[in-house]
């Protein structure tokens, strides 16, 4: 089974959950932004939560499939079309060989994940088949996805093939159906234009100015055009420390939110650094990681102060959700 | 070479432990760099790579800290536990006999051959005039200490090493290079290291070794791990020739 893309898209690659125990030695963990949208694509066609799909940014690929797949598109919403005609997100859909899938308008958020029953099958690279750029390595020849390539995907599971083919059963007339039932707005959130992210405070969060931890939570800041898989920079109130003691390099991670010299903060992401020497003023939560993953250049940001017990406790709701969420897939394809 | 065992000194100060977010705790060994603090911070490494404790999923060593990622779905068994709380307090309970392992020191020195000066370390005659020296004196002591690789970080691969001649210090260019090629052997401010991808960067270029420090094929990707010793080695360019033959 296989994809074959037509036309690449801004920037599509291979991602899934990351590449972890390599940090000691630089190598960063890199995955999806958004984690939940591909896990929660990955459970409605039957897969491992882990399993690699494509990562799409706002204008997407077309993409034809030469055999009869089952998919699901979570994340943003970028006007996802099978032979034309509008598709449901956060759904199984079945189609039939030479399908095609082609993306329109942005209409919601920055990435849009596409999950395959059997998952994108390119070899891993260090356990993990995630794309990391800067390196070049993972996914498919370690690049975005370009005309021409041909994607293989693993055979379905036992609970994909009878979504499959429960799906296969409604299509009477065209050549794809989907389910009209989806996991409901916990799981699968819309977008928000200008969204509250939650975050802790850093470790050097002690050493800012009384004004400038004031200003971080109280005023928006905009997401600038350098943004992207490493990171956001943030343009907004300066922020000053009342210190000029340089720091030693040490661990950062998805969601640390850095101030350089500038006082202008930058939030790192998915293909983080490993370790960085920057005041780390805040750390988003896991379960807001995804809202940050979507957001676009040009947009405002709020940060909004939790403690770390709230934080936890919104990380374990979450991993509840997608579990009830994996019983019910299993349930639905009868394993 | 077998490795040499030692004993641990005392650390100057209590191990402190904070949250990095709410899937990490980092254990701060210091706030300066010292070999004291490296020692305990490779033991405690090297400790909890043998006996993990719940929920752990990665190790980042640094100058002074070591952090540790966990996953709060399992710390925190079905909601028993809060998993910050109980990730620290398994760490606590185990530092006193994780920084009472003896720790084998790395016998081997790595060596790194390095081409310096002319297309190779095109900012070598930078580095001379800021610190007063003649080329050859900045390569001679350049390649003299023995230095210890104190984290990895950066890039993949990139080495932070400890020990450069002060004499050395040179500041980081003001105009950053749009492409450094993998394998330069720069120094920025009191610092030296290898860069281990072609990337953007402001270091003087003093030289490049024909080797390559990273490579995801490789069963352990990094050629360089924190703890190891190395030296640089000078070499010509012919030398450097036959090393890349070899390496490719």
């Amino acid at each position: 089974m296989s994809l074959s893309i037509i036309r690449p898209g801004l920037l599509t690659t291979v991602q899934d959950l990351g590449r972890f125990g390599y940090q000691q030695d630089g190598i960063i963990v890199s995955g999806a932004m958004d984690a939940t949208a591909l896990r929660v694509a990955n459970l409605l066609v039957g897969n491992a939560e882990q399993a690699a799909g494509l990562e799409i940014t706002l204008l997407g690929p077309k993409i034809r499939f030469e055999a009869d797949h089952l998919i699901a598109l979570t994340g943003a919403h970028l006007s996802p079309t099978l032979n034309g005609q509008p598709v449901g997100l956060n759904r199984p859909v079945w189609m039939a060989a030479g399908t095609e899938l082609a993306f329109g308008a942005p209409v919601a958020g920055s990435r849009a994940y596409l999950a395959v029953a059997g998952g994108v099958a390119v070899a891993p690279v260090l356990g993990s088949r995630s794309t990391y750029l800067r390196a070049s390595f993972g996914g498919l020849d370690g690049r975005a996805l370009q005309a021409g390539d041909v994607l293989p995907s693993a055979a379905p599971t036992p609970a994909g093939r009878k979504l499959m083919a429960a799906l296969a059963a409604t299509a009477t007339s065209r050549a794809w159906a989907q389910a009209a039932w989806t996991p409901g707005p916990a799981l699968c959130p819309r977008p928000l234009q200008n969204p509250t992210i939650r975050a802790i405070p850093g470790p050097e969060y002690e050493q800012f100015t009384p004004e400038s931890q004031l200003a971080f939570w109280e005023q928006p800041f905009t997401v600038t055009t350098e943004a992207d898989r490493m990171g956001y920079r943030l343009q907004g109130p300066a922020l000053e420390r009342q210190t000029s003691w340089e720091l030693l390099s040490s661990a950062v991670t998805f969601g640390t939110v850095q101030v350089p010299a500038g006082g202008q903060p930058i939030v790192l992401m998915a293909d983080h650094q490993t370790t960085g020497g920057y005041p780390r003023l805040a750390q988003v939560i896991t379960a807001d990681w995804s809202v940050l993953a979507q957001v676009r250049p040009g947009q405002q940001l709020w940060f909004q102060e939790v403690s770390l017990a709230e934080a936890q406790a919104l990380y374990l709701a979450r991993e509840q959700a997608l579990r009830a969420l994996r019983r019910g897939i299993e349930l639905i394809g009868g394993k | 070479m077998s490795p040499t065992p030692e004993l641990l000194p005392p650390l100057p100060a209590p191990v402190r432990l904070f949250p990095l977010g709410d899937a990490a705790v980092v254990l701060e060994f210091g706030t300066s760099i010292s070999p004291e603090t490296h020692r305990a911070i490779q033991a405690v490494r090297h400790y909890l790579t043998q006996h993990p404790v719940a929920g752990q999923r990665e190790l980042v060593s640094a100058f002074t800290t070591l952090t540790v990622y966990y996953d709060p779905w399992q710390l925190s068994e079905a909601g028993r536990y809060q998993p910050y709380e109980r990730a620290a307090e398994l760490l606590r309970q185990l530092l006193p006999a994780a920084l009472a392992t003896t720790v084998a020191t790395e016998a081997a020195l790595v060596e790194i051959p390095v081409c310096y000066g002319g297309a190779f370390g095109p900012d070598l005659a930078a580095v001379a005039a800021h610190t007063g020296l003649s080329s050859e004196e900045v390569v001679t002591r350049h390649s003299a200490p023995e230095y210890l690789v104190h984290m990895m970080g950066f890039a993949p691969g990139f080495p932070y090493l400890g020990g450069l001649d002060e004499r050395l210090a040179t500041p980081r260019r003001t105009q950053p290079r749009p492409l450094v090629p993998a394998g330069a052997v720069g120094i920025a401010g009191a610092q030296t290291g290898i860069y281990s991808l072609p990337t953007p960067g402001g270091w003087q270029l003093i030289g490049r070794t024909p080797l390559q420090l990273f490579n995801p094929e490789w069963a352990q990707p990094s050629r360089l791990r924190a703890g190891q010793r190395l030296r640089f080695v000078p070499i010509s360019e012919a030398e450097f020739q036959q090393f890349q033959r070899y390496e490719s």
